[in-house]
């Protein structure tokens, strides 16, 4: 087998794939943990808003609230903790509007991930970076 | 036992169909299950793992909970006042323990 300039690119190329490979795998507790509340759906963008603070100098206590007028159950992710799940919140029929605010833990600093069922069986996604000073999962 | 006490702010009366602010306390260590003792053992993992709102037996909010959420959890939310009566407040330990709490609201 003679080695071509095309073969000689692609072997390289597949080398750099494995090597960034165990990234994404970090991720993929999150991604599963979405899937299993999506069903699978691709979740699009809009409609949901996740505030949280820029900069969280205490990791054990963060602020967050979400957002999302006409969902029926909002979920929060913290791909950079230990356990991505952090909170589900269900609206029944007597919600005032489909918004809450919590206080959570974070371990590092992270992008957040919520996502948002819709009335419609349809599903959103935002995302905030949060820059944590001092972490907040122990040691 | 641990020293666990609900405190929940709700306004006392609202007008009919009036959407009121609630605010939600527990006090509660919330471990997480990965923090270690000074032996380097684990400490179990001893949380709240469901809290619900529910107004004249109707819920208006059902919220699970993961290791996550901070030490003594915090959670405001909003809900409609269709009539007066009361709400109700639980929250659910993982050991099985029930805490619950509740506030009259009258119309006017």
């Amino acid at each position: 087998m003679t080695m071509t300039r095309r073969d000689a690119l692609a072997l390289a190329m597949g080398g750099f794939a494995a090597s960034v490979l165990p990234l994404p795998a970090l991720a993929d507790a999150t991604a599963d943990a979405i899937a299993k509340f999506t069903g699978g759906a691709t979740a699009g963008e809009g409609g949901l808003t996740l505030t949280a603070p820029e900069i969280a100098e205490n990791g054990n206590t963060v602020p967050v609230s979400v957002d999302a007028p006409g969902a029926t159950e909002i979920a929060i992710y913290a791909p950079g903790n230990p356990t991505p799940g952090v909170a589900v919140f269900k609206f029944g029929p007597l919600a005032g509007s489909q918004a809450a605010s919590i206080r959570i833990r974070l371990s590092k600093t992270q992008d957040l991930v919520a996502v948002a069922k819709m009335a419609d069986g349809s599903f959103v996604q935002a995302k905030s970076t949060v820059k944590v000073t001092i972490g907040g999962c122990g040691g | 036992m641990k020293n666990v006490k609900p405190r929940v702010k709700v306004p006392k009366s609202a007008s009919a169909g009036e959407v009121i602010t609630i605010k939600t306390l527990i006090s509660h260590p919330m471990e997480s299950g990965q923090r270690k003792d000074k032996d380097g053992k684990v400490i179990p993992r001893e949380i709240i793992n469901r809290f619900t709102c529910d107004f004249n037996g109707e819920n208006v909010i059902d919220v699970t909970l993961d290791p996550a959420v901070s030490t003594n959890p915090y959670i405001e939310f909003d809900a409609k006042v269709p009539e007066a009566g009361e709400f109700k407040f639980t929250w659910y330990d993982d050991d099985g323990s029930i805490y619950e709490d509740s506030k009259k609201i009258a119309i006017g």
